[in-house]
């Protein structure tokens, strides 16, 4: 039987914006296990950001229990919840989120950093993580000196380099064409396949096809949450270079 | 995230910036440098003060006579002859403080060469006097005891006295001046001394003994000496010399108790030492006004890194997201700051060097950099680096990394 990774029970977030209370999750229970292939779809207003973030660490959830890879994360302090997010998961986000003026390398090495680890061993493992994103022989370029697929993919690079048990991808094609999507997609479904669980947030049905399991939130709840057979993403032998 | 790297991340950070960092730190650059410059000029300044009052001789006092009073009218001290050859050697012998002391009889005089002619200051005296003075002989000798007991007509010359009569680079000793007509065998050149502290020329002056000085110069009084004595006081006993001296004259002079000094002393230790004391209180005054310019540049770092710490929110949302504690954005921020005011500090001090050392040769002062102060300026500027760094590198560090990855 497979571990649960993310195990959600009744969580709320609940904000204070001035004198009124936003509950942008009201009580949203959910499992998902190591391995698993995940969409969260929703319309905007319906708490998949929010709940992105409370799975991501980035936010402490107002109710509820959280736990993630066994760990009851809303009594973390800001060290351990930024530690989690160093060692247990991975993010990409719509924008990249790319160090501008720092090569593709030293943006990959980033986490790596923060992990504390010796410069010989970051450069290996970040060119490695490079490589397996296909830009083995981008390592050197600036942001400014790639194209939006080739940015993500960096971003990629950077969210895994850490082996992560958890990627968390906030609209990752939300930027790109599509074409390069497809790209991003088969890429995201291949390090799945390598036993990585993705947790993918999108607005996009389409997208959303590449997952085996989608779940849709409304209002702060769970709408639906099914398990289906997922498309194969297959990127156009067009391409710039050819994914791996 | 290790010192090193700590380091790294925040020299990179500022290199983009070139032209930013540079401006900022130009406060603590011009704070640096003035406190050096002002420490440095200050103490060149002490430096030819104590200079000036050593080269009058050191542990020096001089014995002035007293006053006259002619219908109420007070003359000024050295106006009425009040000691006497016996008083001096009742100094010499009886004041163990007093270490050598001498007779200083002046008047103004024209001194012939065989083809030049120079007024100057003719003194009288006794060889203790430029051993007192600390006054070396610079070519042939000094007069000897036997001379003043002997009263014989010889003369030693200051330098400028020297070079006026006889032209630089000639050596009078075996020459002939003529004082009033009466001539003077040269027997030696004094090494010279430069000037007083209040820019008179010790140099310009010809000695001869002070029995010859009376007899052919100026007639003295058969008791009392018509000048002033000068005394060399045993090292560092110049207060208590001053004090056994005056006892001994009011003794001898049979003054009443109460009854005002019929001589006066002049301590020139301790003249030495109040204007050394005011040289100091200008130059701490000074270094503190420069101080405050160290304060300005570390607003001024303050405010950059707040601008910076704005401007790369999201840089910090991202570094958040991968793993990075508010810890280490603290220290990348607070390091920031740090390098900022420690280079400027390092620029400070070589600005401020070459500066002191400029205005040095301007004034023709020795050049003296306190190395205390260059240690101390530059740990200042890093205080001020760390006390100006603290609040943007605290505030980079509390952000919400949701709303910093937001932020456009």
């Amino acid at each position: 039987m497979a571990r649960h990774l993310v195990e959600l029970d009744a969580v709320a977030k609940t904000y204070r914006m001035g004198e009124v209370d936003v509950r942008a999750l009201r009580g949203v229970t959910l499992t998902i296990d190591e391995g698993e292939f995940v969409a969260i779809m929703g319309a905007s207003g319906s708490g998949k950001s929010t709940l992105m973030n409370v799975i991501g660490c980035l936010d402490r959830p107002t109710g509820g229990s959280y736990r993630l890879a066994g760990e009851e994360v809303s009594r973390l302090d800001r060290d351990a919840l930024a530690a989690m997010r160093n060692r247990t998961l991975g993010f990409v986000f719509q924008s990249f989120n790319l160090l501008s003026r720092t090569s593709a390398l030293e943006n990959v090495e980033l986490p790596l950093i923060y992990a504390g680890l010796p410069a010989r061993e970051r450069h290996a493992r970040a060119s490695e993580a490079l490589a397996r994103v296909g830009l083995g022989d981008r390592v050197g370029h600036h942001p400014n000196q790639l194209s939006g697929g080739q940015q993500q993919r960096v971003a990629i690079a950077r969210a895994i380099v850490t082996e992560p048990r958890l990627l968390l991808a906030d609209e990752p094609t939300g930027n790109l064409d599509s074409r390069t999507s497809v790209e991003v997609m088969a890429l995201l479904q291949e390090l799945g396949r390598g036993g990585i669980t993705v947790v993918l947030v999108t607005h996009e049905a389409d997208v959303s096809e590449y997952a085996a399991r989608l779940i849709v939130l409304r209002d702060g709840l769970v709408k639906s949450d099914e398990r289906r057979v997922p498309r194969i993403a297959r990127p156009t032998p067009a391409v710039e270079e050819a994914v791996p | 995230m290790n010192v090193l790297e700590t380091l790294r991340v925040a020299a990179r950070a500022l290199n983009r910036n070139k032209m930013r960092s540079f401006l900022t730190t130009l406060g603590i650059v011009i704070g640096v440098s003035a406190v050096i410059a002002m420490v440095a000029i200050g103490e060149g300044a002490k430096k030819r003060v104590e200079d000036a009052f050593a080269s009058m001789g050191a542990d020096l006092l001089i014995v002035l006579p007293g006053t006259t009073t002619r219908g109420g009218a007070f003359g000024g001290f050295g106006s009425m002859p009040t000691l006497t050859w016996d008083d001096l050697r009742a100094m010499r012998s009886e004041i163990p403080a007093v270490r050598a002391a001498a007779v200083q009889l002046r008047s103004t005089a024209q001194v012939l060469s065989d083809d030049q002619n120079w007024t100057t200051s003719i003194t009288g005296t006794s060889p203790e006097f430029f051993d007192i003075r600390s006054w070396p002989i610079g070519s042939g000798a000094l007069f000897t005891a036997s001379d003043v007991d002997g009263g014989t007509k010889v003369a030693v010359l200051g330098k400028t006295v020297s070079d006026k009569l006889f032209g630089q680079g000639v050596d009078p000793v075996g020459l002939t001046v003529r004082v009033k007509n009466i001539p003077f065998q040269v027997v030696g050149v004094l090494s010279p001394k430069g000037q007083s502290p209040m820019g008179q020329d010790y140099d310009d002056v010809v000695f001869v003994p002070q029995s010859a000085f009376l007899a052919k110069i100026q007639g003295g009084l058969q008791k009392y000496i018509s000048g002033a004595i000068v005394i060399g006081a045993q090292p560092g006993q110049t207060a208590r010399a001053e004090r056994q001296i005056t006892e001994l004259l009011r003794d001898r002079h049979r003054t009443p108790p109460g009854g005002d000094d019929d001589f006066s002393i002049r301590n020139l230790t301790e003249m030495a030492g109040a204007q050394q004391q005011g040289v100091s209180t200008i130059t701490t005054l000074l270094a503190a006004i420069a101080a405050v310019s160290l304060v300005v540049g570390g607003i001024g770092i303050m405010n950059i890194m707040l601008v910076s710490v704005t401007e790369r929110t999201r840089e910090i949302g991202i570094r958040m997201a991968v793993g990075a504690r508010p810890r280490d954005i603290l220290a990348q921020f607070l390091v920031e700051a740090l390098t900022l005011a420690v280079a400027g500090g390092a620029i400070g001090v070589i600005l401020g060097v070459v500066a002191a050392q400029r205005l040095a040769a301007q004034f023709g002062w020795p050049m003296l950099i306190r190395p205390d102060i260059v240690v101390v300026s530059v740990v200042f500027s890093a205080l001020v680096g760390v006390v100006f760094g603290i609040y943007p590198a605290r505030k980079a560090s509390q952000l919400d990394p949701i709303e910093a990855l937001r932020f456009e």
